[in-house]
């Protein structure tokens, strides 16, 4: 089934594209904007994709839907949600007019990532326009494909300087029947140490956060497998934990409060907490943790490299040094891919790096 | 096979010239050019081919993939990795011309992280020991691939595998966190990290499945899952195949996503009864097997109500697994399909297109209709919650001809595939045995496109070179259209 299908507008993107091919000229491509603060800018022609929208193949017994890139992400899950289902990345809007496109281009995940995958896991397939404004299909509608090189999942955090999202499709998940979240009183320490725990069993658990103060543990599943969780973990329910999780993904928590620059490090989920001055907020069960502080860029990615990740400056810092620098034969990688799938260096120069 | 010449990729290194240069960076046993020593090499797991490469190394060390990769890079000669040798497209295959490298002497597991829940190991490491290393820890490595006894992980990262559990656990792409790859020019590089995800472009998800046709796996970080409390499975019997077809969508309607979902057809059933007595029922059209797995609580509350599901969906019978040995004869008939298959025929041949599983009935009509046509019989064995189909074709290689009728109708199902909207391979890649189905499954600028990324990594085309993307001169010649959105063959079929 298709649902507010409008205009389809690729032809004339793909001939904004082609014209900024020959003439050599940047283009900075938009969806909601809700996520222009992150990364590094870039300042091309705009190439507003909003307006390609429409959710154009959803069919829940399959789990999959394809959607055009312009789409809001709150149409989207609104559509899933109708019949039971769910993307399982729970994805950040940071901002009402977040797009489908911005959010497969940014690859952030909420909460429930550690557990049911990241944004670029359930990507199946994706309709682009590459740098020389070729319309090129990767990937399709189905579960399990390895005809040619994964395209498709590469788009996903390439922040737009591969390709234009025309169209994504995504595998969804099913809602699950039940959720609680538990909660207690404890140090950042031992909640990284009991999250970890946690998620080493196999319990049905699908969020775990140190929010300065406590560790909320969320465990979604049938009925009675979320009641024999409660009687394990102990600790309190929280109430209106909905919207304790949206609050977490969306970044309206107090503790992303103030000016002070927010950091995204990424990290092996057990490592143990990163002393800098400043606080600091535990998510995905540990493997991601919100830092906000002044300390020094350089440590921060040191110690978040130390801990087998990266960092990444998200908010109210140093954007031309957004993601962390990479490995020197790595990067002449990236710089191939980007030549090979954007020839003139014409979608969103700089945007993720320099030079790419 | 004739229809698979190198023509296209030819190269003119002297054997002895590269003899003499390996020899100053591997040791006696680990560098084979005679022809007798050659020849286990000749093939992987689709048998139909063979080529005796020119060279075989087998290094021991990461610098000594290092160095024959400088070597080669330098002679201009091309490299084709080998992990078990168990792939089923002929993606390890020899070059004529080249060195056939293979990845076997690295067997270690290097690390298991609990607290972090992951493994490092060496990539000849096999897929089943890596979980039952982890085992003791109750922890697992969850992709399992029916040939996990034997293939190695660097197989399973360079094809992108799956198995019987991957509806709800993922695709190796989904469990795993970090390559050390050796480039073309003999660097070691580390995509991922042991974090969820890593700066820059995903690497790692264009690494999965790229048939060693980007970089050599040297090392991988795998995701281990805690073990399920509980595992329990049912078999449903039913009297007609479609009606098993819609029971699987009936279940994830119902929000539930198995761990497990497998459908096999009457001739498949009958084979593996024979073959392992399962006890399943041969009278049959076909049987799901549908597993759920979890915490004791998730498990029983999700079995009954895939039962009342099995039940309400015109299943003649519906048998759950009273303990862990019942559970595991319900599983050897089915992983034991294939052996079973190749016992009631002296050779057969497998297919791995998915399709959206909707269109089942329309497929397996259309197998049905070409088999007749080929006069050829075909088994059908199904990841059916993921859409996977393995049709495998009977026939008999000795016979003048067959092999040649059995290709063809095998590229007739892959058209088909593409054709309702699927693909022409779900997990066995595209190798050099799908290479001419690519041709209709693509668009030119789209190959060009597979073409451009692969020159990004390999400037020279010496990593398994003819492989995974056909050239557009290959198209022209195999003379494919490709099937255009919107201008399908089987118009009345509902596509949106
Ligand atoms: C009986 C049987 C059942 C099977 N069942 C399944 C199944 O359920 N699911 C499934 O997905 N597959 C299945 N397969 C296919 C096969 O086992 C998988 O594709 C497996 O991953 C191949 O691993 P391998 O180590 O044998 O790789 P090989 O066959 O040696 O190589 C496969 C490809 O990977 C490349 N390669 C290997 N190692 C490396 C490396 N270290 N670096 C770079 N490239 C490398 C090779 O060049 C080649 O292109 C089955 C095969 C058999 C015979």
């Amino acid at each position: 089934m298709g649902l507010n299908i409008n205009e389809d507008i690729s032809q004339s993107l793909q001939e904004r594209v082609s014209a900024a091919m020959n003439s050599k000229t940047a283009l900075k491509i938009v969806g909601g904007n809700s996520k222009a603060f992150y990364g590094r800018e870039t300042d091309g022609e705009i190439l507003n994709v909003s307006g390609h929208s429409g959710i154009l193949n959803y069919e829940p017994t399959e789990l999959v839907a394809t959607v055009r890139a312009g789409t809001k992400l709150s149409e989207l899950q609104q559509a899933l949600s109708a019949q039971g289902q769910m993307l399982p990345f729970e994805p950040p809007h940071l901002g009402e007019s977040a797009t489908v496109g911005g959010t497969v281009a940014t690859n952030l995940s909420g909460p429930r990532r550690p557990f049911g995958g990241a944004v670029r896991d359930h990507v199946l397939g994706v309709k682009i326009i590459n740098g020389k404004g070729e319309i090129l299909h990767f990937g399709g509608e189905v579960m399990k494909n390895v005809a040619g090189y994964d395209l498709s999942r590469l788009m996903a955090g390439a922040m737009g300087t591969l390709g234009v999202l025309l169209e994504v499709s995504f595998k969804v998940n099913p809602v699950a029947e039940n959720e609680l979240t538990l909660y207690r009183n404890c140090s950042i320490d031992t909640a990284i140490t009991t999250m970890n725990e946690w998620a080493s069993r196999p319990y049905p658990i699908s969020g775990g956060v140190f929010d300065g103060e406590n560790l909320y543990i969320r465990f979604s599943g049938s009925e009675n497998a979320v009641e024999a969780a409660r009687k394990k973990f102990g600790g309190d329910e929280l109430e209106d934990a909905n919207n304790f999780w949206l609050r977490i993904k969306e970044q309206q928590h107090a503790f992303f409060g103030g000016d002070a620059p927010l950091w995204r490090l990424s990290l092996a989920p057990a490592s143990p907490h990163i002393l800098l001055p400043g606080k600091t907020l535990v998510d995905w069960a540990g493997a991601q943790r919100w830092y906000k502080g002044e300390a020094n860029a350089d440590d921060i990615r040191q110690a978040a490299q130390k801990s087998g990740g990266h960092a990444v400056m998200f908010r109210g810092g140093d954007r031309d040094q957004a993601f962390q620098p990479l490995d020197p034969v790595v990067m002449r990688l990236h710089k191939n891919l980007k030549q090979a799938m954007d020839p003139n260096g014409i979608l969103n120069p700089g945007r993720l790096y320099a030079q790419l | 096979m004739s229809s698979h010449s190198h023509h296209e990729t030819e190269f003119h290194t002297h054997r002895d010239t590269l003899v003499n240069a390996l020899r100053k960076v591997l040791a006696d046993d680990a560098l084979l050019y005679q022809s007798e020593d050659l020849s286990p090499y000749e093939c992987d797991g689709l048998s139909a081919y063979r080529q005796l490469p020119m060279v075989v190394a087998i290094p021991t060390t990461i610098a000594q993939v290092q160095d024959v990769m400088r070597i080669c890079n330098q002679l201009n000669v091309p490299v084709v990795a080998r992990g078990a040798g168990t792939g089923l497209s002929g993606g390890a295959l020899p070059h004529a011309q080249g060195v056939l490298l293979s990845l076997a002497r690295f067997k270690s597991i290097l690390n298991i992280d609990t607290d972090n829940r992951s493994a490092t190991v060496q990539p000849g490491v096999r897929n089943l020991a890596i979980s039952e290393a982890a085992a003791k820890y109750r922890l697992y490595y969850a992709p399992d691939p029916s040939s996990q006894i034997a293939c190695s992980i660097g197989g399973n990262v360079a094809e992108n595998s799956g198995g019987v559990h991957c509806l709800k656990y993922g695709l190796t792409v989904h469990n795993i966190l970090q390559l050390k790859v050796v480039t073309i020019e003999g660097e070691l590089i580390t995509i991922g990290s042991n974090a969820l995800d890593a700066p820059g472009y995903d690497l790692l998800a264009l690494m999965t499945g790229s048939e060693g046709m980007l970089g050599v796996i040297v090392e991988v970080t795998v995701k281990l899952l805690p073990t399920p409390e509980r595992a329990q499975v049912l078999l449903a019997a039913f009297d007609d195949v479609v009606k098993a077809g819609s029971a699987v969508g009936n279940i994830i309607s119902a929000g539930i996503i198995p761990a497990g979902l497998e459908m096999m057809d009457k001739l498949s059933i009958q084979a593996a009864e024979d073959f392992v007595h399962a006890g399943y029922p041969t009278d049959a059209a076909a049987i799901l097997l549908c597993e759920v797995d979890g915490t004791n609580e998730e498990v029983s509350d999700h079995i009954s109500a895939v039962r009342e599901i099995l039940q309400s969906s015109g299943a003649t019978e519906v048998r759950t697994a009273k303990d862990d040995a019942e559970r595991a004869t319900f599983w050897k008939g089915r992983k034991a399909a294939f052996p079973a298959i190749g016992r009631i025929s002296p050779d057969y041949y497998c297919m791995d297109g998915t399709i959206p599983r909707k269109h089942l009935p329309t497929v397996l009509k259309g197998i049905e209709d070409l088999s007749s046509e080929y006069g050829l019989a075909v088994a059908n064995v199904f990841h059916a919650g993921d859409g996977n189909l393995h049709p495998l074709i009977l026939y008999n290689a000795n016979v003048e001809g067959e092999l040649e009728r059995t290709e063809e109708f095998g590229g007739k199902i892959l058209e088909l595939c593409v054709e309702v909207g699927g693909t022409i391979t779900g997990e066995h890649g595209v190798g050099m045995e799908k290479i001419n189905q690519m041709c209709v499954q693509f668009e030119t600028a789209e190959l060009e496109q597979f073409h451009a990324v692969k020159h990004a990594f390999d400037a020279k085309g010496l990593l398994n070179p003819g492989k995974a993307v056909p050239t557009l001169h290959r198209c022209a010649e195999f003379g494919a259209m490709h099937v255009h959105h919107g201008e399908l063959p089987f118009p009345e079929l509902e596509r949106f």
